[in-house]
Parts: structure tokens; sequence; C-alpha cells
């Protein structure tokens, strides 16, 4: 079968992913052959095998129920991020991270890994100040070259603070979801079904909104 | 299918370096201009959020000279190809939140908390998409109202279009819109401005229509979008039109609020800049679509900005 990753590109991943510092895990959960499932599985196991700090885990959602429900899995495929202490932190990316979205994933491998941006401390400060917990769904499509920025902000977020999730989800292979949620414009932004941010926005609008609830 | 735009290897930024050119921005222009200083051996750095600027809010291009019609996000990579091959050092993933000229040197802060410093900066961060003003373009926004063809275009497979314009990027946006919509019509209020080439292949098309002097008065719908009301300008008559989308391609508005108090803008919020690029700041240029004049084009933002890395050379070496 032919490999998504092109030589080329595998070289340019491998080469980015030697940025990681320390080992993560990526856990995937899919449905047998639901859609995007195998694709997802494929992609997976093509990046791991471009470093060796990551590790790959495939459960089967009805086999494997527990494991999916201590990761709130409702979609498949969705796959959630563990640092090297085996920590979720609430990194999850629902949908295959194909198109636009391969730089959201890989970031995310990254900042995982320990290698995450520098943020001013005022910034630090808010973050660390929220208590409530906060669930954030960033809607996507895979070519829409806006939307890796804002599930980075969702990440990153999340990585700040273990009140935080941030979720990626990819709207046309979740209809019914985007369709719950009024998706046509993305990046959609939704924050504990509550609050609502298009477009690719500073993390201190998802600030702004988060101290509202 | 993928659209890589991660470097090979986060830049190690020395906050304390006094650099000789600083770019901002991250589009054609002042990645061109980065790529100039860097071979005229200036300390160099380019700053900016997004790889790519407004490029990334393009499907196809066929007017860069040696690339006839690529996506544009093939035509990003090449340029990434091309800096990373030349090491132009880069800093991305940050927003300037102030510029500020004291005695010789330009001070730019970050939002990471850091202030860079420069002998001279090129301003290029060219421009935000604009809006048509009119009532429901804010509640409709996200909705049906998309000024991201790209990003949203795939929501309305077999959907009734309009496509606000007259000018290239209009007529590009409903030519990829019309491959997966059930009909595409472009409204415009005077006449068509775009290149012949993309006219004639809009006008073939059995689905696509035109709406010449035709005013977009209002967005209609609730929940989202259903229509929009337009006037003829000729005969003055107002009507709804159905619509489930419509995507808003009438230029930029130009990205210059931090530069406001450096350079002199015109009316349009444009700097205004010689054929040196320069504004009337000494050591200030500017480049792209955010200068007067510009036609707005991917090659000319380009050279705008390779003209102003020359220019800054030149400066420095006068100095």
């Amino acid at each position: 079968m032919q490999k998504f990753f092109n030589k080329e590109v595998a070289g340019q991943i491998k080469e980015i992913l030697t940025q990681m510092k320390n080992e993560i895990t990526i856990k995937l959960f899919i449905d047998g052959a639901c859609d995007t499932c195998l694709e997802t599985k494929r992609l997976l196991e093509e990046t791991a095998e471009l470093s060796d700090k990551i590790k790959l885990v495939v459960h089967e959602t009805k086999v494997d129920t527990e494991e999916a429900k201590k990761y709130d899995i409702t979609l498949t495929p969705s796959f959630v991020f563990l640092d090297d202490k085996g920590v979720y932190k609430g990194v999850k990316f629902s949908g295959f991270p194909g198109g636009h979205e391969i730089n959201s994933f890989i970031t995310a491998i990254i900042e995982m890994s320990g290698n995450h941006p520098e943020y001013p401390q005022e910034l630090l400060d808010r973050v660390a100040k929220i208590t409530k917990p906060v669930d954030i769904k960033v809607f996507v499509t895979l070519s829409c070259p806006h939307c890796p920025g804002a599930v980075e902000t969702a990440h990153r977020l999340a990585m700040l603070n273990p009140n935080i999730k941030g979720v990626m989800i990819e709207a046309q292979t979740f209809n019914e979801m985007s369709n719950k949620y009024k998706v046509s414009g993305v990046p959609k932004i939704v924050i504990n079904d509550k609050h609502e941010l298009l477009g690719n926005q500073p993390i201190e609008e998802f600030l702004n909104k988060i101290e509202l609830l | 299918m993928f659209n890589l735009q991660i470097g090979p290897k986060k830049q190690d930024i020395n906050y304390n370096e006094t650099y000789d050119f600083i770019a901002l921005g991250l589009g054609p222009a002042a990645l061109n201009a980065g790529l100039y200083a860097v071979r005229k051996g200036l300390k160099t750095l380019v700053v900016g959020k997004d790889f790519g600027g407004q490029l990334k809010n393009t499907s196809e291009v066929d007017n860069y000279l040696g690339f006839s019609l690529v996506d544009a996000s093939f035509l990003i990579a090449k340029f990434k190809e091309h800096i990373d091959a030349l090491e132009v050092p880069l800093l991305t993933d940050v927003l300037i939140t102030k510029l500020e000229k004291v005695d010789d040197l330009f001070y730019i802060s970050l939002d990471n908390g850091h202030i860079l410093k420069s002998k001279t900066l090129l301003y290029a961060f060219g421009g935000n998409p604009r809006k048509l003003n009119v009532p429901g373009e804010n509640l409709l926004s996200g909705r049906g109202i998309s000024y991201c063809v790209t990003c949203d275009g795939p929501f309305y497979k077999d959907k009734d279009i309009v496509v606000a314009g007259g000018g290239n990027s209009a007529l590009d946006a409903a030519l990829d819109l019309s491959r997966i919509a059930k009909s595409v019509t472009i409204i415009q209020r005077s006449v068509l401005r775009a290149d012949k080439k993309s006219i004639d292949a809009f006008n073939a098309l059995p689905h696509g229509k035109v709406l010449l002097q035709t005013e977009i008065l209002e967005f209609i719908g609730e929940d989202k979008l259903s229509g929009v009301k337009i006037r003829d300008k000729e005969t003055g008559k107002e009507s709804i039109y159905k619509a489930d989308a419509a995507f808003i391609e009438i230029g930029n508005i130009p990205n210059t609020t931090l530069i406001k108090d450096l350079a002199l803008l015109n009316e349009a919020g444009e700097v205004y800049v010689n054929e040196k690029q320069e504004t009337n700041t000494k050591g200030l240029y500017a480049a792209g679509d955010i200068t007067i004049n510009s036609h707005r084009q991917i090659i000319i933002a380009a050279g705008d900005g390779a003209k102003a890395a020359l220019e800054a050379a030149n400066y420095l070496n006068k100095k």
C-alpha cells in the first residue's frame, strides 16, 4: 500500500520531530473501519515510525470500553496525547489530521514532549487562575489554513492547566456534530457549549471567553 | 494531501541582539525582503504570526512567474523551502504589540514578552478581509457569510452561493466554488475588474451568473443565511436573491494600526512610500498590500520587499 508520507515529507517530519524533548504516547481510538479510522491509524503509524520518542497504542472502542470512557471518547477516530509520565492533559483530536491539520498534529507532538513556546508571565498567571472545567471544541476543515492556529491555542491552554481540555473536530467527518453546533465557517471555537469564537483568535480572546464562564 | 508549514528547526532568537534589518510579516513581501537582506549580509530577522501571509487565503495562483496554475499552498511551501535553504532567520507565531523608534533604533514589542531591536525595519503586514458593512453581515458571519473560500467552501456542496466582488480574488473564489456548488452568482456593484482569462472561464460555466451594477443591501436570515437583499443600480429595483452562502471578496483593509504613529498614511490607511519603499521615518520601509498604489499582487509584494531590503542595505552602508 502506498504510504501517506512520501520520502520527502517523511524526511521533513523526521527532521521536525528531532525537536522532541521527552517521549510521548498517542492513544488512538477506532471503531473497526469507521469513516477515516483506518486512514488515521495508518497516518499515526507512519508518524510514530519517524521518531523513537513516539509510542502509539491503538484501541478498539467496542473492546476497550473502559479506556474509551477514561478519555471521554465519543467520536471515532479520536486520539489523545499522554506525556512521558503517562499523564493525559486534555489534548485530543477527533478526525484525520491531514491537509493543514498536519501542522497542529505535529505541533501537539512536539509541545507535549516538553518543547513548548515561551509565554509571558502575565498570561501564565491568567491561565493558572482558571479553576472551572473548560471544554474547548475547535471545528476545522482540512483545507483551512487558519485552523491549525486555533487548534494549537486550544491544546496549549489544555497543556497549561489541568482544568482545560481542547479537541480538534474535523467538521466534515463529524457532520452531525457540526450541524448540532451550526458550523458553517471555520475555525469555529466552542467553549463549554456556551461561548463561541470564529477564526484563529489570539490566546487572550480564548481567555476572555473562558473568564466569562 | 499535507500542507506542512512547520520549519525544520525552531530558531533560537537572541533578544539582546541589535539587528540590521527586521521584516515584519510572513507574506511574500517580508519573506523576499528577508532573503535579500540575508544575501546582503545583514543581521536579519523576519517576524510574524503565520507563514504565508494573505497567500493563505488564496486557493490557486496562475500569475507568479515560473509557476503556472499552482495551489497557493504549494507556492507557500516553495517559499519556505527557499527561505530555509538560505537560512533566513524566522520568528513565527508571535504578535507584535508595539513599535517605537527611539534615537536611531526601532523597538518591536512582542506578545511573548520580549522586545527586539533593529537599525532598520520593514513593515509588511498585508491586510485583513474587507467587510461590506451592511445589515446582517456580522450576525451571519460564520453562519453562511464567509471571507475564506478555502476554509469554508467545503460546507456548501450543491448549494446556491453568491460571491460579492469583481476583482481577481472574487473571480478566483467563484471559479473555485463552482466545482462544488449548485450555482454561483457574482454580485458586483460596478463592473468586473478581474483578468479576462478568469472572466471568460466563469462565463463559460453553465451554473455561473453575474449580476453587475448591483448592490448588496442586506444579508437575510435568522440562524443562517437564506438570501441577500440586492438593488439594481440602473432600475433602482430591490429584490431578495436566494443564497445559502455568501463569500465576500472585496479586497482588504491595510493592517497598518501598529505603524500609524511612525509613518504617514492616506485616508484608506495605506502607507505612503517613495520609489525606494521608504516611509517618512528614516530607516522605516513598507512593502506589499499595505502601501499606496499597490496592485495587490504576490509578485509585486515580493518585488517591493526585495527593493526595501536593498535600500535598507544602502542606508546602513551610508551611515
